[in-house]
């Protein structure tokens, strides 16, 4: 857990003093994901920065785990911080496996302990340690880089991470590999990291809460969905963009929305059942035809139902597309896009039908918190 | 090597014209009066390289801290200043700091010793300020961030990165040294100007050639001895020789 009570910076300059950061105060719970976002010169690196001592705080403090850590010397304080720059740093003096075991060395590790520890980080980031642990930096690529910057951070196993923009100098496809990797390592290691950004987009992706900054001061903290869905003001409101609803679509697993109730029938039903089943549950387009195992095969047409004798297997068209359950809204909003339909159906991870999803299910999941908010607000004025 | 049948025609005929060289130096009678200087020579070089070494070594030792310090944040405008005096000092020819030496501590090889350590000492110093300066500040970033301490960020970080510009720094400054020393005959430090002046005085060309040969061959000597020193001590990863 990170707390920071009114961290204050102000730095002086020719023109008189600057408040890079004024009396910032928040909390980051164990385990979680915070990122700092803002346009530049808003005062999230400074405030980053501070909690390292990279940047002397002029006033405030900042607790990690309860503990004030002005009681600290500054190297042990560093030491129990993993810390990752965009410019990544590896000392290219170094081999990778001297790289990694920096901080471990610092902490007086002895050498099979840290040698040990720099093949597991390897394994970890998936790359292979014979092949990488001796070489130089310069040998490898943007990624592989930033990857061991991650790995040496984590080296000495610290409870806490800082991150300013680590992922901002490697390219987009790239970046999103990284991104997926250290989402999923997090899973397991449960660092609370707190994490610079000023890609609103990588923000969504990786926060579990993000803390919007402006000229130096604190705006809005709040988790992901609650941002986008209700930001606090203008200045929030236009910095996440005019397309802050789609955004919002990352954050809704289908999980979320789907409804379990769906209507079906089989090869072996008559075309008339279709059409009784399609009025029961008040379908207008057509209805989706499984196999035994309740695994979508097709879809039959209302008015393939209205206009022929038969049976199901023998009229029914292809599927346009399908949604797993853990896809996110934003893939479920796109197919239905590209295929021009209103609603798809839903399998879990057998493969097997288990709801549909529409568009109007989509629109209602977003708009429920936007009249939420609508009703707080008119709330407030009264 | 884009045309190697060139370059070994190349080779033939330099190989050639230093065999003909050879063989008109021998019955000109060249080679055998060079060879009479030969226990000068010997004696000469070793006092040569007494002065170099001396000279040299205390530059080494005395500039790269002196580097080293100036490089040190806190030194902030100081440290240009103190480059500027540095660079208006190398410009002074060394012929002048001898006489300056001279003119202070007298003749012989006090004078002389002082005068090469000052030659040597701007070059060396010169490119340890400039190494350490060059040192990226996301590494230094990165290495405090990790909790080093200003020294152990020196010695781990900022010399291993800023070696191979300072031994390029020891490398000039060594062998302009050693092609300086001749100058030290002209305040009674010997070394092999005893030979190459004493040689234009009285007008003999072999005897002028037989210290100017050998100061050129150790200039070259210290040169790639420098140069195989910087090979394998300069880690691999900075070291843009081994690539």
């Amino acid at each position: 857990m990170i707390r920071l009570d009114n961290l204050t910076k102000v730095f002086k300059t020719q023109d008189g003093p600057v408040t890079a950061a004024d009396r910032i105060s928040m909390e980051v719970p164990a385990g979680e994901i915070c990122i700092l976002l803002g346009p530049s010169g808003c005062g999230k690196t400074t405030t980053l920065k501070m909690i390292n001592r990279i940047i002397p705080p002029t006033s405030g403090s900042v607790f990690i785990n309860g503990e004030d850590t002005a009681q600290l010397d500054t190297q042990t304080l560093r030491h129990n911080i993993g810390y990752v720059i965009q410019q990544i740093g590896l000392f290219p003096n170094m081999t990778i496996e001297e790289n990694i075991a920096v901080v471990p060395r610092l902490m007086g590790w002895d050498k099979k302990k840290y040698r040990d520890r720099a093949r597991e980080l390897m394994d970890m980031i998936a790359m292979d340690p014979d092949a990488f642990l001796k070489r130089y930096p310069h040998e490898l690529s943007g990624g592989q880089q930033q990857r061991i910057g991650v790995a040496r951070a984590l080296a000495a196993d610290p409870p806490v991470m800082l991150m300013d923009e680590p992922f901002g100098s490697i390219d987009p496809i790239n970046r999103a590999v990284i991104q997926d990797e250290f989402l999923k390592m997090q899973q397991e290691l449960k660092k609370t990291i707190i994490f610079v950004s000023h890609d609103i987009d990588e923000a969504i992706k990786m926060g579990d809460r993000i803390a919007i900054f402006r000229a130096g001061q604190l705006e809005q903290y709040s988790e992901p969905d609650e941002l986008l869905a209700a930001p606090k003001d203008e200045f929030v409101e236009s910095f996440l963009g005019e397309d802050r609803a789609l955004k919002r679509l990352n954050l809704v697993k289908v999980r979320d929305v789907v409804s379990d109730s769906i209507g079906t029938v089989q090869p072996s039903d008559t075309l008339a059942t279709a059409q009784q089943r399609l009025e029961e549950y008040g379908y207008q387009s057509a209805i989706i035809m499984t196999n035994e195992q309740f695994q979508p095969v097709g879809m039959v047409l209302a008015s393939v139902t209205k206009s022929t004798r038969g049976y199901c297997r023998d009229h029914y068209l292809p599927l346009p597309a399908l949604v797993g359950l853990d896809d996110d809204l934003r893939k479920v909003a796109s197919l239905m896009f590209a295929h021009g339909i209103t609603w798809l159906p839903c399998v879990d991870d057998k493969g097997r039908v288990c709801g549909q999803i529409t568009q109007r299910a989509i629109t209602q999941h977003l708009g429920a918190r936007y009249a939420m908010q609508t009703a707080g607000k008119s709330g407030e004025v009264a | 090597m884009p045309q190697p049948a060139v370059h070994r025609t190349v080779l033939v005929i330099a190989f050639i014209l230093v065999f003909l060289a050879g063989v008109w130096l021998s019955a000109s009678g060249f080679i055998s009066e060079f060879l009479s200087y030969r226990e000068d020579i010997n004696y000469l070089v070793v006092q040569h390289m007494h002065l170099t070494a001396v000279s040299g070594g205390l530059a080494i030792l005395f500039a790269i801290p002196l580097g080293v310090l100036l490089s040190r944040p806190q030194m902030g405008k100081v440290a240009e200043s103190a480059m500027q005096v540095l660079n208006i000092g190398t410009t002074i020819p060394t012929l002048a700091v001898l006489a300056l030496s001279m003119s202070l501590l007298g003749i012989g090889t006090t004078p002389a010793l002082f005068a090469l350590f000052v030659a040597t000492l701007l070059p060396i110093t010169r490119n340890t300020y400039a190494g350490l300066k060059g040192v990226s500040p996301a590494l230094m970033e990165a290495a405090a961030g990790l909790g080093m301490s200003s020294t152990q960020r020196l010695l781990r970080i900022e010399l291993p990165s800023a070696m191979y510009v300072i031994f390029a720094g020891i490398r000039t400054a060594l062998t302009i040294n050693v092609g300086t020393v001749p100058l030290a005959f002209l305040i009674g430090a010997g070394g092999l100007g005893e030979l190459i002046f004493t040689g234009i005085d009285l007008y003999s060309p072999v005897m002028m050639l037989a210290g100017a040969i050998p100061t050129a061959i150790l200039a070259i000597l210290v040169d790639a001895f420098i140069a195989t020193m910087a090979f394998w001590l300069v880690p691999r990863g900075v070291n843009p020789a081994r690539r």
